[in-house]
């Protein structure tokens, strides 16, 4: 290409880096936070360099919490974690039958469930919060692990997603299998799902990110501190008077509900960017 | 075309739909009928007496001032419009220079990217941060140095500011994405044919690049509209609580309020019909457009 002047070569990186800059400056700040002493925090401005408190810090968001709630951010963590796995490995599993079926089987209501999966995406929690909080507390679910996560397992995008690569599949390979006296479910087992492993992957980052970071639904059907996720104690305790807030402890357990998405999205970079790119199709 | 093998197993096949299509019937169909169902009566929250009322509730929304649903409507389309357009534009910009054959692409790739994973209430906690009048960095810098008093919980106009900030900051990685995918996907040759032409590096963008970014372009519009629309709760909630007074109480904030803290269940309910249609519309606008898409 013809433009190589200093000014032209020099020019991206000065954007990309305050970019970068306005990206991270919340983040460090919010650490900050989570390595000074409240008082530090209230005596505006705060500094913007981290104090020694870190062990102190975190030790008490994850062993006891904000003193103003009561639950530990360990519950949280492992709520969040419940949640985020039940969610991705479900919708993976349900949405991997789902396709298998619609794909390689032939059978009456095949277009009914079709349009049924496809429809749900014009039906997302939020507009229907009301009745399906009723749902759930019929069936006695509220405030369990199950409650959280079956409504959030539906997921038309990777029955979409699987679909798709189920159709690319050549089909010799299903009739070899039977000519082989294979079930059809041991040709899914055996040869399918393993050749299936990569879109699997890919959902696996999105979905388990998705589950990490539902808030609307947790907040309605959790009413005790034993089933909080992280998001939702973090909301809780930043109730009510500024100056009773315990920041420090808020914003340790803020970069504990940041870090193991962020965590996902860095190692597995390849097949995030593969599954977001590929559900547009 | 021959026809493909299938498998030919009674019964199996709805076996394995099964567990899909029992969650969709519960979770999806029942719960939304209900609403649809319960749009049109009114119940007293006690009680559970259900009183006929036909379209009594939607009339209401857009009747009663009290409950000031146009307003809290046009609050959503400013709100939904500008997070668009700015989480759009400045993504596309950082894009096209990650683009660049510069070092440390992979770096600012990285970078761009990771924020997908702040959740969208992180995303509010993140901004309250620095904005809270008490302890925020920025809202003491701003009265402090500049002059200027930041209350977003008395100001309309700077907690809509502070809305949109904290839901772009958010959505930028999600466009980042996209876009850098569609440019990637830009032959080199045009553009180097077009620069062997004269056209200056303005030029190449509007009249190559743009245009051939055009269906990420139109896909990451509704993407970004249904989550300005839809996706934002947890902001708002966290951020102004809807404040002050109603003023940033956006449609997905106000049906959850109506509801869940007001216990309207009728009302609520007819706004969740109306979400759905709005839902249902971006839905079938994206699809046409993919059909179309496909077809050339």
């Amino acid at each position: 290409m013809t433009e190589h002047s200093r000014f032209r070569r020099v020019l991206p990186h000065v954007f990309l880096i305050l970019a970068v800059m306005v990206i991270l400056f919340p983040i460090w700040l919010v650490f900050t936070a989570s390595t000074r002493t409240n008082a530090e925090i209230l005596s505006a401005p705060m500094p913007i360099s981290p104090g020694p408190h870190f062990l102190e810090n975190y030790r008490r968001a994850i062993l006891e919490g904000s003193a103003n709630m009561g639950a530990s951010a360990l519950t949280m963590l492992k709520n969040s974690f419940i949640m985020a796995m039940g969610i991705a490995v479900g919708k993976i599993v349900v949405s991997l039958l789902a396709a298998y079926a619609i794909v390689f089987f032939d059978f009456k209501l095949r277009a009914f469930c079709f349009w049924s999966i496809f429809i749900t995406l014009m039906l997302p929690v939020e507009v229907r919060i009301m009745p399906t909080y009723k749902v759930i507390s019929d069936l006695g679910l509220l405030n369990t692990y199950a409650g959280l996560i079956l409504p959030m397992v539906v997921s038309a995008t990777a029955v979409f997603l699987f679909r798709q690569f189920f159709l690319s599949v050549p089909r010799e390979i299903a009739e070899a299998s039977q000519i082989d006296g294979a079930h059809a479910m041991q040709f899914f087992r055996r040869i399918l799902v393993p050749m299936t492993r990569t879109p699997i992957a890919a959902m696996f980052v999105i979905q388990f990110i998705y589950g990490w970071n539902q808030y609307l639904w947790p907040l309605l059907i959790t009413t005790k501190q034993e089933y909080y996720t992280l998001l939702i104690g973090i909301n809780r305790m930043l109730q009510g008077a500024d100056v009773l807030i315990e920041w420090q402890i808020v914003m340790a357990t803020t970069m504990l509900a940041l870090i193991p998405p962020a965590l996902v999205v860095v190692v597995m970079q390849k097949q995030f960017i593969a599954g977001m790119t590929d559900t547009e199709k | 075309m021959a026809k493909q093998y299938e498998f030919r197993i009674k019964g199996l096949p709805y076996l394995l739909v099964l567990p899909q299509m029992v969650i969709v019937f519960i979770f999806f169909f029942w719960p939304a009928a209900q609403a649809i169902w319960q749009s049109f009566f009114l119940q007293d929250p006690f009680g559970g007496q259900y009183i006929f009322v036909g379209l009594e509730n939607y009339q209401a929304l857009f009747t009663d001032e009290a409950s000031a649903y146009a307003q809290s409507f046009w609050v959503s389309v400013f709100f939904a419009v500008s997070v668009t357009v700015l989480a759009m534009s400045l993504s596309l910009f950082l894009a096209v220079q990650a683009n660049k054959k510069i070092r440390a692409a992979s770096f600012y790739k990285t970078m761009m990217i990771w924020p997908y994973a702040v959740a969208t209430l992180i995303a509010g906690v993140l901004w309250l941060f620095m904005f809270n009048p008490n302890v925020g960095v920025v809202a003491w810098f701003l009265k402090h140095r500049l002059g200027y008093e930041w209350q977003h919980l008395l100001n309309t106009g700077q907690a809509l500011t502070l809305l949109i900030l904290a839901a772009s900051w958010r959505q930028m990685s999600y466009n980042f994405v996209f876009f850098l995918a569609g440019l990637q996907s830009v032959p080199n040759d045009f553009i180097e044919a077009a620069a062997i032409d004269g056209a200056g590096p303005a030029r190449r963008f509007w009249k190559i690049i743009f245009p051939i970014l055009s269906p990420t372009t139109f896909y990451l519009l509704v993407m970004n509209l249904v989550y300005g629309f839809f996706e934002t709760f947890p902001i708002v909630h966290q951020v102004t609580a809807g404040g002050p007074g109603k003023s940033t109480a956006i449609l997905v904030y106000k049906v959850w309020r109506d509801g869940v803290v007001n216990l309207d269940l009728g009302g609520s309910s007819a706004q969740s019909v109306i979400l759905m249609l709005m839902v249902i519309g971006l839905t079938i606008v994206q699809f046409r457009f993919i059909e179309r898409r496909v077809n050339y």
